[in-house]
């Protein structure tokens, strides 16, 4: 029996080059099955972000860009602005989003830009090798936080929720592909029918900087960051 | 038709007149004036398109550089003519996105209104950014630069420039300064509009396209580093542009056969090229040529070695401590000629300064 995957995924660039067992291919996938359902795959633009959001650059048959450091987010704010009728897509990593990159989602928020931003977090700068992110919660141990991180953390759709009142803010987990689904699903419609800025947070883990090398792992570790982040519509 | 405008309203009219359809950008002396002219522009075009559906152009005011930069980018890999405008610590920022589009050989203008430095430093006049236009990013200088030399070349320059970046697919920029673009004087615009064809990145076909600027293998980036420069190597002698300035000559832009000996062969670009044409037109002294390289990068290195066989001293004259000066060295390896300097970094420098040295 072939495998169950999105109509819209490239094949030639299969297998991908995440790593075994990331969430990211979770999330990927859904997304792809969320173009689908909406038929969406010839007007798609899908930018991607630095850090392994990139190894996503080709992962579909739909245009696609890769840049780096969250301007992701302007360059599909500009390609919006140039192409009013494509559904343009920021595909990025928590660093990108919250932390080098924070001015462009604040600010695109702020314009209520009819744009969809989909966010990893992941808690890690995964990529580079597991260093703190503004994500990491409190006494996680990373590569720059070998005593513990301290205790703030960042809440981006909580953030982006006092900026815009009115977009469409979610956050689903990988341990619930079909919410993922329904809410990337809920942020690209809402694009489609001009109703401004669209983002979801979606919570994922690391095998390599996490060593979520088992099931059991992976879930306790998503059992952890669940607590510290409101799944739902924000 | 003369008309009585400002460098910054120049710029903006000269864009539109070469078919720019957007603009995206972030305040910062001497650049801003640029996006009000812009949209009293839009605010034109609107009121003659009142009654034709026709595409309305675009502004968007950014949160920072990198982001006018990279939305820049988003709307020419969307299909449009766009450009942006920073200056000093901005065109810092810029970079990010400019070395991107070298990568992908984006055709995107930028405008620079140089500031004096280092960091913050003063906000009208310097040109102390040639180096960081010519040679941000990862400094391979996959770029082309015009310093133009008053309004009026910054009329024609910034027109020029959309034409040469969608023609070579090279990030262009139009080195300015606050003195130009804060000031008002007569220009003459004229009724041509550039005809530009836009770069299909993307189709809404079923052809996708996947663009990517990260690499696994040194072999990869060898290979992209290679056509980029074979390709810019392949078009600099048709890029290239300079003005030669003697009494005798008036004004040439290419070198010729009347100059048979050569005194002091000035060289300067942007309007301290200007100070040095008045100081050799009221100078007495015979024999006193001025080399204005109009395009900063690729530098007019042919011809300036050509006028240098005839040269018996050179006078690099610089708002700058070396920049220019690097440039000249370079393209002079292998000389021996004596060059004098006059190095003032972020200052103005009067033609009687330059009198001086003749």
């Amino acid at each position: 029996m072939e495998p169950n995957f999105p109509k819209c995924i490239k094949k030639s660039s299969k297998p991908n080059t995440f790593c075994p067992g990331c969430g990211h291919q979770i999330i990927l996938k859904e997304l792809g099955f969320a173009i689908d359902e909406l038929n969406i795959q010839k007007k798609t633009m899908l930018g991607l972000d630095i850090g392994c959001s990139l190894l996503a650059w080709d992962f579909f048959n739909v245009n696609s860009l890769q840049t780096h450091h969250g301007r992701t987010i302007p360059v599909a704010v500009g390609y919006k602005k140039a192409k009013p009728d494509s559904v343009s897509i920021a595909y990025l990593g928590d660093g990108g989003a919250y932390a080098i990159g924070a001015q462009h989602l604040v600010s695109s928020a702020m314009r209520n830009d009819n744009v969809t931003v989909i966010i990893v977090n992941n808690t890690t700068y995964a990529m580079t090798g597991g260093q703190e992110a503004p994500t990491t919660i409190p006494k996680e141990i990373t590569a720059t936080t070998p005593h513990g991180a301290d205790k703030y953390f960042l809440k981006g759709p909580e953030l982006v929720r006092n900026i815009n009142t009115s977009a469409y803010i979610a956050r689903a987990a990988t341990t619930h592909p079909q919410q993922v689904k329904s809410y990337i699903k809920n942020a690209l419609d809402w694009q489609v029918n001009n109703k401004g800025f669209a983002m979801v947070e979606i919570l994922s883990f690391c095998p390599t900087n996490w060593r979520t090398d088992t099931a059991k792992k992976t879930w306790d570790y998503m059992d952890i960051i669940k607590k510290n982040y409101k799944v739902g519509e924000i | 038709m003369k008309q009585f405008l400002m460098g910054s309203q120049i710029i903006a009219k000269a864009a539109v007149q070469a078919g720019a359809e957007a603009f995206f950008a972030y305040p910062i002396t001497p650049a801003s004036e640029i996006m009000p002219f812009w949209i009293q522009e839009i605010d034109k075009k609107n009121f003659d398109n009142k009654f034709h559906n026709k595409f309305q152009l675009l502004f968007l005011q950014a949160e920072d550089e990198m982001s006018a930069g990279f939305m820049t980018i988003g709307a020419i890999l969307g299909g449009k003519i766009a450009f942006s405008a920073t200056a000093g610590p901005g065109n810092v920022l810029v970079q990010d996105a400019l070395s991107m589009a070298e990568s992908m050989r984006i055709p995107i203008v930028m405008i620079i209104g140089q500031r004096g430095g280092p960091s913050t430093g003063t906000v009208v006049y310097s040109q102390q950014e040639v180096t960081l236009t010519a040679f941000g990013g990862n400094s391979e200088g996959y770029r082309i630069v015009y310093s133009p030399a008053g309004l009026q070349e910054l009329y024609e320059y910034t027109k020029k420039s959309f034409t040469t970046a969608w023609k070579y697919r090279f990030p262009t920029f139009v080195l300015t300064d606050g003195y130009t673009t804060k000031l008002r004087g007569e220009v003459n615009i004229d009724d041509k509009k550039n005809k530009i064809k836009a770069t299909p990145f993307f189709t809404q076909t079923n052809k996708y396209a996947n663009y990517r600027n990260c690499y696994e293998y040194e072999e990869e980036i060898y290979k992209l580093n290679m056509s980029l420069k074979k390709d810019f190597e392949k078009y600099s002698p048709e890029i290239e542009e300079y003005e030669i300035y003697d009494k005798s000559l008036k004004s040439k832009k290419t070198v010729g056969n009347q100059l048979s000996k050569i005194d002091t062969l000035i060289i300067a670009h942007g309007i301290v090229g200007l100070s040095a044409q008045s100081a050799i037109k009221n100078s007495e002294k015979k024999n006193v040529v001025l080399f204005r390289p109009i395009t900063i990068w690729p530098f007019p290195a042919n011809a300036l070695r050509k006028l240098a066989k005839k040269t018996k001293k050179i006078l690099v004259v610089e708002s700058a401590s070396n920049q220019i000066l690097r440039l000249i060295k370079e393209a002079l390896y292998g000389f021996n000629i004596p060059i004098k300097h006059i190095g003032k970094p972020g200052i103005g420098i009067y033609p009687s300064e330059i009198k001086k040295y003749l």
